[in-house]
């Protein structure tokens, strides 16, 4: 089989994987997993989105994905959110030298991969015309959460919310929304936490909230990766640098590197 | 999470949704009184003029009321992308789907219910004595029509002219749905009535097949 139709095989694997079947019980606490993107490429049509990247991000680093708008930051995030299958390569999901997303027997699968993933996307996820309760709810039952009340209100709680908690999503402000949007993303516990442009919208109240919610999710070994084309505090918490440019990696600082030179690059820039 | 639950739970988030901005189900319910009535202007609706057209007029004024209704049913997840957060949940593709097409057939349903009676009366058509067959008829036609409904609402929701395009899809692929379910609808309604079993069960065949192939290509329907 030629390599690249075994990546594919691969990342089928996953997707299949990705699916409910067996053990459904979310993990106590986050469980450490990696992610690594092998010679990925996106194409839509004739414009090709990634061209080969390939990264290795191992659990509980925090990365931050920089770059100009085009770069292929928002597909690469779709991608290690299983919402886009890659025209070429792979994308899995790793545990140390093992491979979680694999078939089950084959090797240890202790937690399925779609549980273990956190999106913060460009819009909010959200249903306008539910409550902010609500939707924590609808997303609690989804994941088959315990004592999904509790949790629905802690995540309210925490993201200051709790006097919306029957407010309709459509009345919020576009900050609220975002908060909102985190605390959905962050209400399954998941170890892998994607975030595209997660800043947007956010006043420093919420910026400080965000960056105070991040820090925890750093020290509890979560791996991060965040896509953002402006400074903001929350990027001093990132312990590697990747910047993309035309769909390829433009410079990455990597994994026992120093991010501080790319991060003030990117202050330079603004 | 079993399928059956995750359906459940898209069901219920689909029906809190419509009960609160009722939307769908005024627009549909109103639409398809306007095809109704604007029909019974056509001809003198006399019981054997009735009885010869009205079960071809009652299911075209539904197959029109469905393509309304069935259109945003994926295209609202479209406004906060939020088909991408059920999408990344640890359900099947074909929990989104069934939860989908479980909450269309109540709406579809619901517009029936208020549709029939109001046809009957201005049609001259009698109910009495039909009535549970004519609904086994209707279920298995609404079934149909919402199970293929859902499926192209789920192809045409990324298209830039989706409200063109569903009925495009749709309506005549319907063709063999709509010409089963009227035969079986005028079996009911003739002089004597007696529910026509083979067209009863293409109905019932219809409804098997399509609803096979959406949890064979669900995963493909969904995918971006």
């Amino acid at each position: 089989m030629p390599a690249s139709k075994k990546l594919s095989a691969t990342w089928c694997e996953a997707r299949r994987n990705a699916l409910p079947a067996l053990a459904t019980q979310t993990p106590a606490t986050p469980a450490s997993i990696g992610v690594s993107f092998h010679n990925v490429e996106k194409r839509f049509g004739s414009l090709a989105a990634l061209r080969g990247v390939s990264l290795e991000i191992r659990a509980g680093e925090f990365v931050a994905l920089l770059g100009p708008n085009g770069a292929g930051k928002t597909t690469l995030l779709r991608m290690a959110a299983l919402l886009m299958n890659p025209t070429r390569g792979a994308v899995l999901f790793t545990n140390g030298p093992a491979v979680i997303s694999q078939r089950v027997g084959a090797q240890a699968l202790f937690v399925r991969p779609k549980h273990a993933i956190g999106l913060v996307g460009h819009s909010t996820l959200l249903y306008d015309e539910l409550t902010a309760a609500e939707n924590l709810t609808l997303f609690a039952r989804l994941y088959a959460l315990d004592k999904i009340a509790d949790t629905v209100a802690t995540a309210l709680d925490d993201c200051g919310l709790a006097t919306r908690v029957g407010s309709l999503v459509r009345t919020f402000s576009r900050g609220m929304r975002q908060r909102l949007a985190i605390a959905r993303a962050l209400l399954h516990r998941p170890s892998v936490i994607l975030l595209d442009e997660p800043a947007a919208g956010l006043d420093r109240h919420g910026l400080a909230w965000f960056s105070a919610r991040l820090a925890r999710l750093k020290s509890d070994g979560c791996t991060v990766l965040m896509s953002t084309h402006a400074r903001n505090e929350s990027l001093d918490l990132a312990t590697r640098a990747v910047a993309l440019a035309g769909g390829r990696v433009d410079n990455d600082s990597g994994s026992a590197g120093d991010p501080r030179a790319l991060l003030a690059a990117l202050r330079t820039e603004q | 999470m079993t399928t059956a639950k995750a359906a459940a739970i898209i069901l219920a988030k689909e029906l809190r949704l419509e009960f609160r901005t009722r939307e769908l189900l005024t627009a549909t319910v109103i639409f398809a009184l306007v095809v109704v009535v604007l029909f019974s202007f056509a001809f003198d609706p006399t019981a054997a003029e009735s009885r010869r057209y009205g079960p071809g007029l009652l299911w075209i004024a539904i197959l029109f009321a469905g393509s309304l209704m069935l259109n945003p049913s994926f295209a609202r997840e479209q406004n906060n992308e939020t088909l991408d957060a059920l999408r990344m949940a640890p359900i099947s593709s074909f929990a989104i789907l069934l939860g989908k097409i479980l909450a269309n057939f109540i709406f579809m349903s619901l517009a029936e219910l208020v549709l029939v009676p109001v046809f009957a009366v201005l049609y001259n058509l009698s109910l009495a004595g039909i009535v549970w067959r004519l609904i086994l008829v209707l279920v298995l036609g609404t079934l149909g029509l919402t199970v293929t409904g859902t499926v192209f609402s789920a192809v045409s929701a990324h298209a830039r002219m989706r409200e063109l395009l569903l009925p495009l899809l749709l309506l005549p692929l319907l063709t063999p749905l709509l010409i089963a379910a009227v035969e079986s609808t005028a079996s009911l309604f003739a002089e004597s009535p007696a529910l026509d079993r083979t067209w009863f069960a293409f109905l019932a065949g219809f409804d098997i097949v399509f609803l096979t192939a959406s949890w064979l290509l669900c995963d493909h329907l969904l995918a971006e």
